[in-house]
């Protein structure tokens, strides 16, 4: 099967280097430590790399940092002038649990709001839905209609913060929300700065959280990069991730293939509508996971931006600079951490987080050494963001950008990086894009068989995992792991009740008219939604709307 | 002849992390095990019912969600409504050593955290089938 190794076309180069034309090691050295030598997506390592590794137009190829086509990050001197946004994902119980720890980290530095929904608001159910049995307020925070939101926020200022929320099927929802209590507190949308995820095609490829099928979530999606290119412009509408795709068990090629298709489908889906991607690129923001094998990862922010940067100004003609720029999140890989001698954890985050700042991300998350076990505890979160303070102001590697450009193997990898991915999105391309492709599980089979083969390579001992299958320890390490009140849910379930019954049932039963009839027509969604939520409709009442009109999307259970 | 053990993997509650279920699915067709695999998104009805209908010797829920608590005793508890206490409840997920000793004090079978080799996982079931349900084997390959 295609598979980010199989398909390589080179072959992998002789170990003795000989047929190369490089030195021959002497006949008494001993053997490679390692047969393989490779990175974590199956890319060959080279003993040795020189400048014949790289292209003779390398310096144009790269660029300089701050201009096209951005190999080397998006700015002339990077954190030299601007530090990445240190921005922690949180979010657990109720709305003031997690309003709470929110004031708690801003105090401690952090730079910016990060919302962890809980399972129900992630796929659109209200907590007394039956499917929300158990899981309300477990994996994040539940957020059920505008007063949770005016909680959360509360005694933030929004035109302070810039704030992102990891919301994909039900985010039109959750953006509304934000945007009316910016109105509660005289903000206007123009003023809110942040992000929302919005991408539904990563979901179906690796994340698994849905409410209706491909064709119509894209069409959400469009509507409000649509909407905020017209009213926020300080707004990212899309966060394209690479990160859940990666978890899921993508490879480093894969992941940046896969996101960068989707990338592309937006692209398409906004052309469609007639707008001119100049007036919607710049806000398109990516979110790329940081896993441990530690060149291949800056390799892939800095082939990854390249990629874009070419795409937007050759394949779509965008002229605005700004269009062309990758701009990216990144977070450390949760995948990557184990439940065996969890304090390891604190030494995978801190290399995880140096690769994404050698890569220049624009903003990171650093998970807490616990998250294997339950969500972060206090304590966890607060060495994780100390992780990000010590790359900052101690390590030294801010102080010039792109600190490993120029070097012979980063510059090789990238290309390599590159051109694997290239293959893979002209695959796509071929196959009619990346809804087509995702229709037909493409990606998602890619993506189950590395994870497969990955885990085949652990049990075969191929791959080491520290703690897991080599250097293991009787000895169990007991860390304190966080714990959700079982409470919770039954003091959601009775303040949603609540909600329903004191809001104001005409403009209630107007709004959520209105808003099945712009479903069925081609109106952009965001206003129509904006006013269910200020008459305080809830997510799952406002979830059910789309399930009747464009119908429950089932995956296909295929392993 | 011994036919297969049939095993149904199931994924309980909204939690959509299904790397871990297809992972182990696909180990345990490798190891010659009948695999049936619900999908995302199932109810406790929905999977008991599908143990029902597949006749399986054992069901292992993939749980990450933090609902464990609420799903694997809803799931035993309509497993013997249905008449297949029998069959074995096993599963794993981001689950305490607390709890999954709780949850085996109540009749759930062993479960499995992060890290765990899939070997085990194929073993357990294999040995648990070799003694309860009558020494059935899988077939080689």
């Amino acid at each position: 099967m295609a598979n980010g190794r199989t398909e390589t076309a080179t072959p992998k180069r002789p170990r003795d280097a000989a047929s190369d034309g490089k030195a021959r090691p002497a006949a008494s050295e001993p053997a490679p430590r390692d047969p393989r030598f490779e990175t974590l997506s199956g890319i060959p390592v080279q003993p040795l790399y020189t400048p014949a590794d790289i292209a003779p137009d390398q310096e144009a190829r790269v660029g300089r940092p701050g201009e096209f086509p951005f190999t080397r990050g998006l700015h002339p001197e990077m954190y030299r002038t601007r530090l990445w946004t240190m921005r922690q994902f949180a979010g657990f119980g109720t709305a003031e649990h997690t309003n709470q720890r929110f004031h708690y980290l801003l105090a401690q530095g952090m730079t910016g709001l990060s919302t962890a929904f809980d399972m129900p608001t992630l796929m659109g159910y209200d907590p007394d839905h039956p499917m929300a049995l158990g899981e309300v307020g477990r994996e994040g925070v539940a957020i059920s209609s505008l007063e949770d939101m005016e909680i959360l926020f509360r005694g933030i200022p929004l035109d302070q913060v810039t704030t992102s929320m990891t919301i994909n099927a039900p985010a039109v929802v959750l953006l509304a929300m934000y945007i009316a209590v910016g109105e509660k507190q005289g903000i206007p949308p123009e003023k809110l700065g942040g992000t929302v995820q919005a991408d539904m095609l990563k979901e179906f490829i690796a994340q698994k959280e849905w409410i209706c099928p491909p064709r119509p979530s894209v069409r959400i999606c469009v509507d409000m990069i649509e909407w905020c290119a017209k009213h926020m412009p300080k707004w990212n509408s899309i966060s394209i991730s690479g990160y859940h795709i990666r978890e899921a068990g993508a490879t480093a090629v894969q992941e940046l293939a896969f996101t960068i298709a989707d990338g592309i489908g937006y692209v398409e889906e906004c052309r469609k509508r007639g707008m001119d991607v100049d007036e919607f690129a710049p806000r398109l923001s990516f979110f790329w996971d940081v896993h441990n094998d530690f060149f291949e990862e800056i390799a892939k922010f800095r082939a990854g931006r390249r990629i874009w940067a070419t795409l937007m100004r050759d394949r779509f003609g965008a002229k605005n600079p700004r269009s062309w720029q990758l701009r990216t999140h990144a977070q450390t890989a949760g995948v990557s951490l184990t439940a065996q001698q969890p304090l390891n954890n604190v030494a995978r985050v801190a290399l995880q987080a140096l690769a994404a700042v050698l890569g220049g991300t624009q903003s990171l998350h650093t998970n807490s050494m616990d998250e294997t076990l339950a969500l972060p505890t206090e304590e966890a979160a607060t060495v994780a963001l100390r992780t990000q303070q010590i790359l900052a102001y101690e390590s030294g590697v801010t102080a010039t950008p792109d600190p490993l450009g120029g070097s012979y193997f980063i510059e090789a990898l990238t290309d390599r990086v590159e051109a694997e991915a290239l293959r893979y999105i002209h695959r796509i391309d071929e196959m009619g894009g990346i809804i087509t492709a995702v229709e037909r599980g493409y990606p998602q089979k890619e993506i189950a068989d590395s994870a497969y083969r990955f885990q085949q390579q652990v049990e075969r001992e191929e791959r080491i995992i520290v703690g897991v299958n080599k250097f293991q320890s009787d000895e169990e390490v007991a860390i304190p792991v966080l714990k959700i009140d079982p409470e919770i849910e039954r003091r959601q379930i009775e303040r949603i009740r609540a909600v329903r019954a004191k809001r104001d049932a005409g403009a209630y039963s107007r709004a959520m008219t209105a808003l099945r009839d712009a479903c069925l027509s081609e109106k952009n969604l965001v206003p129509f939604v904006l006013d269910a939520v200020r008459a305080y409709a809830t997510l799952g009442e406002i979830s059910d709307v789309f399930r009747e009109a464009y119908g429950v999307y089932r995956e296909p259970a295929v392993f | 002849m011994a036919r297969k053990i049939r095993v149904l993997v199931g994924k309980a509650g909204l939690d959509g992390h299904d790397r871990g279920a297809k992972v182990v699915a696909s180990a345990m067709r490798d190891a010659g095990f009948e695999v049936i695999y619900t999908g995302l998104h199932q109810t406790p009805e929905m999977i008991v019912q599908a143990a029902v209908q597949e006749d399986v010797d054992a069901v292992a829920l993939s749980i990450l969600s933090g609902a464990h608590m609420t799903l694997f005793p809803r799931v035993h508890e309509l497993m013997k409504e249905r008449g297949i206490a029998d069959v074995l409840l096993t599963g794993g997920g981001i689950i305490s050593k607390e709890d999954m000793a709780t949850l085996q004090s109540q009749g759930v079978g062993q479960l499995f955290g992060p890290g765990t080799s899939t070997v085990a996982i194929v073993d357990y079931i294999r040995d648990w089938a070799a003694k309860h349900r009558g020494g059935k084997v899988p077939a080689a390959g």
